[in-house]
This record gives structure tokens, C-alpha cells and sequence, in this order.
């Protein structure tokens, strides 16, 4: 493909993909056959694509909520959802900063972000585009001159229907599991990466750049796919906290890496965990599974989880490749009343596979988690290794942490390690920083940022450095 | 500076300080020697302001103002430093990042700017040299896997950088080298000034030929029970706690 060509492509991508259909209806409450055929049909998609929602739809019906978790919530009636709106009027959004919550722009100033960034997160009628025209153009050039296609997923089945046909369900099926069945039938909105044979993605890719990604709906979809040899860095959120009038989120992410190549994506979560009992907090149940289809390949997920009334979550590897490689880092927070039941699952299936998983889990308030992991060695990964490390960290006495391995080993040449530590925050370390004049509140995130240290430098740069303020703020008056 | 009236206080239901008076002035080096499990430790927590000790009665005053009020890093800020016996160990927090924390919290709490990174860097590099401890020890967590006596040599670091006015080392001498035992002392000493002082708890004579000290006090069953100077110190060397016990009872 020609350069110009693919510029041209690439700035379709911003005008289009992110910000489109702002002119479409919303559909009432409810969930059938006619609410599928009607949002694929708003999104101007293929009759293949409709068909495949229909599918997924169909194998909805026969499935139930999967209620093993470590969590507890009340019932979610799924025709009470509006599955297609179109994004909030202006007019009916808040008109300027005076009119939301005191101490969400508290939290926004804490976490140093920018002035003119606060109002567009917090939902307020913003016209002009807040991100420096500059870095978006820029940053348009550099992914066209390298060839690596990044837009929305609507965009992509329009515009690449034969790669998206190829990949998309190809790692998580549509009966995969209850939500990424109504993931697969109702999604809206999302993002397609597809980095071509050999390249190195110039720049780390973020939704970040994704203006009104503050809106970015409660069924995202996101597929990320690296050819031979070509790597990305994919950063998904962002460290301010999210409202959302839904209170239901099921996204599904899949990752496909072909021969030698390395994906790594991360995540810094932080929806409105609700207020301190809880309500109006987002109930976040997302699906997340990388392919490591080639021999040598790499996935390594990092995320930082802040935010949510509930948790449900599991990044996955399937270690298919021979020699390839899954990676889990985890840091996630709970405070207040929220619920996490988080964890991965590696599952080896080629030869001389490998997988480490660090997982942090800080708990507060009275909060409750969950490390759910499993560790699945299949009889054709010979000489298969796993290293599992889960530690959690317990602020004060009403917060629960639970850990859960999981181990079906297939093979006997495959080494597999687990180690697990819970500790309650040190009394003698808090002591030891408050006797040298450090304050009770800066000695929590000191210890606490050194717990989560080995996650935290799996993280990008700049991610690093937010997601520790991030702590901070998260664990605001947990002890004392 | 340091004024303990009469100080009663109960660990978990069981009274371990019973009436201790102690006054130790600017410019002093005042030495606690007592057997094991006479309260020692116990003293130096109290006016640091550790959790689980109940002050039944009795008064601890920092330059006339009332410690027992003043909560751990308050007291630290007002100029009291503890080096600990068993100095704690905190995964994951580079050493030199909590030297930056605690001496930034002093200059904030006295209205002045944080320290700019190269001033910090050179004192603490000055400092380093001086207690003759590797570069490395900086990047390193908080005592951890520090070796017994590196321990004992990082308490003092950050006494150093920190510049206290009054410095409690709890047994700063236990498990160092006999080269170790001079650094220690000398960064000790470094510190002597005539607004500092200094109380150090040790079992050994050995320190005090380092660190001469002003006064010598013997704690037994929670109260001093003698004081003197530095022969005293000698003496128990040379006779042990018993005599002082025969003496106090009669
Ligand atoms: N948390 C605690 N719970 C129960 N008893 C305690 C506690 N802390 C101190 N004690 C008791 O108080 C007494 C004094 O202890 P302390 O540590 O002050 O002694 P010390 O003089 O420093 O002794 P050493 O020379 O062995 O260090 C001891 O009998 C000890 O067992
Ligand atoms: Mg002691």
C-alpha cells in the first residue's frame, strides 16, 4: 500500500472511527434479535458481522451468569440495559466544571492531571478537541510510515472486513463465556490494532489518544493483532477515575501474536468504585485472552486496578507456539466496599513453553479480593515452566484477601512454582518510617508502592509514575 | 532538652517502667546500661511515641514541651531520632528514597523548600563516604538482606543526614565488627555538638571507650538505680550489674 494512501487511511481513522455516528439514536431498553440487527445496521456493518452477533446472541440465551466467583452482587436485568444510545447531547451534559462533583476535581488534582483534560473526563460539554492537535497529527504520521493500522473496531470491520473476519472471535469465541457471549452480540465500540510482518510499532499505543474515550461504552471490543516479528505496546485507561452512567461494563480484548511476535499490553483501571457503600459503582466484567498462536511469541499483560464496584477479570495466555511466552503482572487495590476476583490463566500448550505471573493484591477498608490462577499444562508442552508469585497485603482488619491457584499439570517434564505470602501492613515498618518524620498516610504509600514495585516497572514509563499517584489517592485514610 | 519525670508505663498488663527519672541536657552523651529485659528498649519507644505503651503516670518532656501529646512523626520533626535495635526491613522501597522522604518532611515541616536532587545527592554521598558504606547501598530496599552490622551503619546514615538533636541508639554497637565499631563511632561522634545530645543503650564498655560518655546510668526493674560518669561504666565492666542491685536494695 502506498505511503500517501495509507496516511490518508490513517487520518480517516480520527475522523471517523473515534467520532462517529454522534448523530444516531438511541434504542429503548431491551435485548432481541432486532436490537442486534438494528446496531449493525447503524453501524453499517456486513451481513457476515450481523450474523455473527446473531450467533453469539443465540448462544447467550442458553448460558447463565457464572456465579463461582468470589463475589457477591445483586442480579443484573439484562433488558433493563439501552443497548445502542447515542452519545450524550451536549446540552445535556454538565456546562462547566462548577457543576460536578467537588470531589471528583479534587481526585483529578491530585493525580496532576491537566486543567484542560478535567473537564472532558468528568463528562463536561467540551466542543473543542482537548488533545494538542500537534501530538495527534504527529503521531497519525509515525503510524502511517510504518503501516501499522490503528482505529476503531467499527471502522475496521468496514474497512478490513477480511482481517477482522480472520481474527475476531479466533481467541475469545463467542460462547467463550456469559459475557463475552453478550460482549460478541451487542459491542459497539472498541479498538483494532494490526501491526504488519516485522514492524516495530513506533510509539506506544493508547486509547489516551482516543479523545472521547471517556464515553467508550459499556461493551468495548478490542483486538490486537501483531504479525511475524512485529511487536506493540498497548496501553489501555487511564489513571483518573471514570464515571459512567452504566453500570455494567463487559469488554473483550484479544490479542493474536504470530511467529516472534511481542505484544504487551497494559492496563491502568479506575472506574467509580461507587460512593463509600458502594452504590453507583461500576461493575466491570471483562474478558481478556492473548494467543500466543506463533513458535517464540510473547504476551504480557500489566494491569493496575484501581477502580470498580466489582471485579471480574482474568487475563489469559494461550501458549500455543513452541518456546513461546505468557506474562501476568498484577497490582489490583480494593478499598471501601469493593470486590475483586481477579487472576490469570496460563495455559501451555506448545513445547518449551513459559509463563510468570506476579500478582500484588492490596486490600483496605472493607473491601474483599480474590487471586483466582490457573496454571494448565497440556500433555504436548514438554519441559512447559511456570513461575506464580501471589502476595497480598491487608490494611487494617475488616478487609479480606483470598488466593485460589489452580494447577493441572499434563506433563511431568513441566516445572511449575507457586509462591504465596499474605501480610498485614507492617506495624514495625510504619513505625520505623514514622520515627523518622515521615507521616503515618506517606509511610502507607511508601510501603505500599514497594510491595507493588516488581509490577510497577513492568509498566511504561509514564503509566509507572501515574499509577503510583494513583495508589496514593486509592488509599487515601485507610489506615487510622 | 529531655525530661523524664517519674514515668510509669505498662506493657500489656504488666508494669515494666516504674518511676524512671532521667534529664539529659544539650551537649550531653548519656549512656543506659542495664541487664536484659530492664526496660531499656522500652524507654527509648515511649519517647518515640510507639503504639502499646500505656503511660500510667509520670511526664516525658522535648524542650519543655509535653511528648506524651505529640504523635511518632511529630516528635521525630521536633528532633528526636531513634536508631533501632532491629532496624526493620521494607521491601521494595529503595533506601535512599526514604532518606529523601524523611529529610524533605523535616524541611517541609520547618516552611522550607524540598531539597533540589544534586544538593541531596552530595550530602548524601559525603555522609556514605564517611561511614564508609558502598554507593550501592542507596539503590538497595530498606535493610533488606543487610547484613547485621550494615544495618547498624544505615541507622547512623540516616542520623547523619537527618541531623537530630537528640539521637537514642539502641544498641548501635550489637553485632558489629571491631572495624565497624570505629565507623559507628566516629559517625557518632561526628554528631556531638553543644545543642545535641545523645542516649545510647548498650550492654558493652567497649562502645564508650569510642563514645566517651557524660553520664552513665544503670537501669534495673524499670528505674535508674545509679548514675556516675564514665568510670561507672568500668566498673560494671569489671563487677556486673550485681553489686548495683545489693546496693539499690539496701
Ligand atoms: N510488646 C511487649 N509485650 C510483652 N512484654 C513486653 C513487650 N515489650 C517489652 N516487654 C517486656 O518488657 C520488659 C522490658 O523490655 P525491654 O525491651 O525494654 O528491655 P531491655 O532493657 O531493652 O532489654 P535488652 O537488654 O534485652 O534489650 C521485658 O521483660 C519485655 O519482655
Ligand atoms: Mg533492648
Amino acid at each position: 500500500m502506498a505511503s500517501q494512501e495509507m496516511e490518508e487511511l490513517v487520518s480517516r481513522e480520527y475522523t471517523q472511527g473515534f467520532v462517529t455516528d454522534i448523530e444516531s439514536d438511541t434504542v429503548p431498553p431491551g435485548l432481541d434479535e432486532n436490537t442486534i440487527a438494528f446496531i449493525s445496521n447503524k453501524k453499517g456493518e456486513p451481513e457476515w458481522m450481523l450474523e455473527w452477533r446473531l450467533e453469539a446472541y443465540r448462544q447467550w440465551l442458553q448460558m447463565t451468569t457464572p456465579s463461582w466467583a468470589h463475589l457477591d452482587y445483586p442480579p443484573i436485568d439484562y433488558q433493563a440495559i439501552s443497548y445502542y444510545s447515542a452519545p450524550k447531547k451536549q446540552e445535556d451534559k454538565p456546562q462547566s466544571l462548577d457543576e460536578v462533583d467537588p470531589k471528583l476535581l479534587e481526585t483529578y488534582e491530585k493525580l496532576g492531571i491537566p486543567l484542560h483534560e478535567r473537564a472532558a473526563l468528568a463528562g463536561v460539554a467540551v466542543d473543542a478537541v482537548f488533545d494538542s492537535v500537534s501530538v495527534t497529527t504527529t503521531f497519525k504520521e509515525k503510524l502511517a510510515e510504518a503501516g501499522v493500522i490503528f482505529c476503531s473496531i467499527s471502522e475496521a470491520i468496514r474497512e478490513y472486513p477480511e482481517l477482522v473476519r480472520q481474527y475476531l472471535g479466533s481467541v475469545v469465541p463467542q460462547g467463550d463465556n456469559y459475557f463475552a457471549a453478550l460482549n460478541s452480540a451487542v459491542f459497539t465500540d472498541g479498538s483494532f490494532v494490526y501491526v504488519p510482518e516485522g514492524v516495530e510499532c513506533p510509539m506506544e499505543l493508547s486509547t489516551y489518544f482516543r479523545i472521547n474515550a471517556a464515553n467508550t461504552g459499556q461493551f468495548e471490543r478490542t483486538l490486537i493483532v501483531c504479525d511475524k516479528r512485529a511487536q506493540v505496546s498497548y496501553l489501555e485507561g487511564c489513571t483518573a477515575p471514570q464515571r459512567d452512567e452504566n453500570q455494567l461494563h463487559a469488554a473483550v480484548v484479544e490479542l493474536v501474536a504470530l511467529e516472534d511476535a511481542n505484544i504487551k499490553y497494559s492496563t491502568v483501571q479506575n472506574w467509580y468504585p461507587g460512593d463509600e457503600d458502594g452504590k453507583g459503582g461500576i461493575y466491570n466484567f471483562v474478558t481478556k485472552r492473548g494467543d500466543c498462536r506463533g513458535d517464540r511469541s510473547k504476551i504480557s499483560w500489566t494491569q493496575v486496578e484501581t477502580g470498580s464496584a466489582i471485579t471480574w477479570k482474568y487475563p489469559s495466555c494461550m501458549l500455543r507456539g513452541k518456546d513461546s511466552v505468557g506474562e501476568f503482572y498484577s497490582v489490583a487495590v480494593t478499598n471501601g466496599r469493593q470486590q475483586a476476583d481477579t487472576g490469570t490463566k496460563m495455559i501451555h500448550i506448545g513445547e518449551g513453553t513459559r509463563s510468570t505471573i506476579i500478582s500484588k493484591g492490596i486490600a483496605a477498608g472493607r473491601s474483599d479480593q480474590a487471586y483466582r490462577g490457573l496454571v494448565k499444562v497440556g500433555p504436548r508442552a514438554k519441559n512447559a515452566r511456570n513461575f506464580t508469585q501471589c502476595d497480598s497485603l491487608l490494611i487494617g482488619d475488616r478487609c479480606g484477601a483470598h488466593t485460589f491457584p489452580y494447577q493441572e499439570i499434563g506433563n511431568n517434564s513441566a516445572t511449575v512454582e507457586h509462591e504465596a505470602t499474605t501480610s498485614k501492613i507492617g506495624e514495625d515498618q510504619l513505625f520505623y518510617c514514622q520515627a523518622r518524620g515521615i507521616s503515618e498516610e506517606d509511610a502507607v504509600n511508601m510501603i505500599v508502592n514497594g510491595f507493588c514495585k516488581d509490577v510497577f516497572q513492568e509498566l511504561p514509563m509514564e503509566f509507572a509514575v501515574e499509577a503510583e499517584a494513583l495508589l496514593n489517592v486509592t488509599l487515601e485514610g485507610a489506615v487510622g | 532538652m529531655l525530661e523524664v519525670k517519674d514515668l510509669h508505663v505498662t506493657v500489656e498488663g504488666s508494669e515494666i517502667l516504674k518511676g524512671l527519672n532521667l534529664t539529659v541536657n544539650p551537649g550531653e552523651v548519656h549512656a543506659l546500661m542495664g541487664p536484659n529485659g530492664a526496660g531499656k528498649s522500652t524507654l527509648s519507644a515511649v519517647v518515640a511515641g510507639k503504639d502499646g505503651y500505656e503511660v500510667t503516670s509520670g511526664e516525658v518532656l522535648f524542650e519543655g514541651k509535653n511528648l506524651l501529646e505529640m504523635e511518632i512523626e511529630e516528635r521525630a520533626l521536633a528532633g528526636i531520632l531513634l536508631g533501632f535495635q532491629y532496624p526493620v526491613e521494607i521491601p521494595g522501597v529503595k533506601n535512599i528514597y526514604l532518606l529523601k522522604a524523611a529529610l524533605n518532611a523535616q524541611r517541609v515541616a520547618r516552611g522550607e523548600e524540598e531539597i533540589p536532587a544534586p544538593e541531596f545527592m552530595k550530602l548524601v554521598r559525603e555522609q556514605l563516604s564517611f561511614m564508609k558504606m558502598d554507593g550501592s547501598f542507596l539503590q538497595r530496599a530498606v535493610n533488606e538482606g543487610f547484613s547485621g552490622g550494615e544495618k547498624k551503619r544505615n541507622e547512623i546514615l540516616q542520623m547523619l543526614v537527618l541531623q537530630p538533636k537528640l539521637a537514642m541508639l539502641d544498641e548501635i554497637d550489637s553485632g558489629l565488627d571491631i572495624d565497624a565499631m570505629k565507623v559507628v563511632a566516629e559517625g557518632v561522634n561526628s554528631l556531638r555538638s553543644a545543642d545535641r545530645a545523645i542516649l545510647m543503650v548498650t550492654h558493652y564498655q567497649r562502645l564508650l571507650e569510642h563514645i566517651v560518655p557524660d553520664h552513665v546510668h544503670v537501669l534495673v526493674d524499670g528505674r535508674i538505680v545509679k548514675s556516675g560518669d564514665k568510670d561507672l561504666a568500668n566498673e560494671l565492666e569489671a563487677r556486673g550489674y550485681e553489686w548495683v542491685l545489693e546496693e539499690s536494695a539496701a
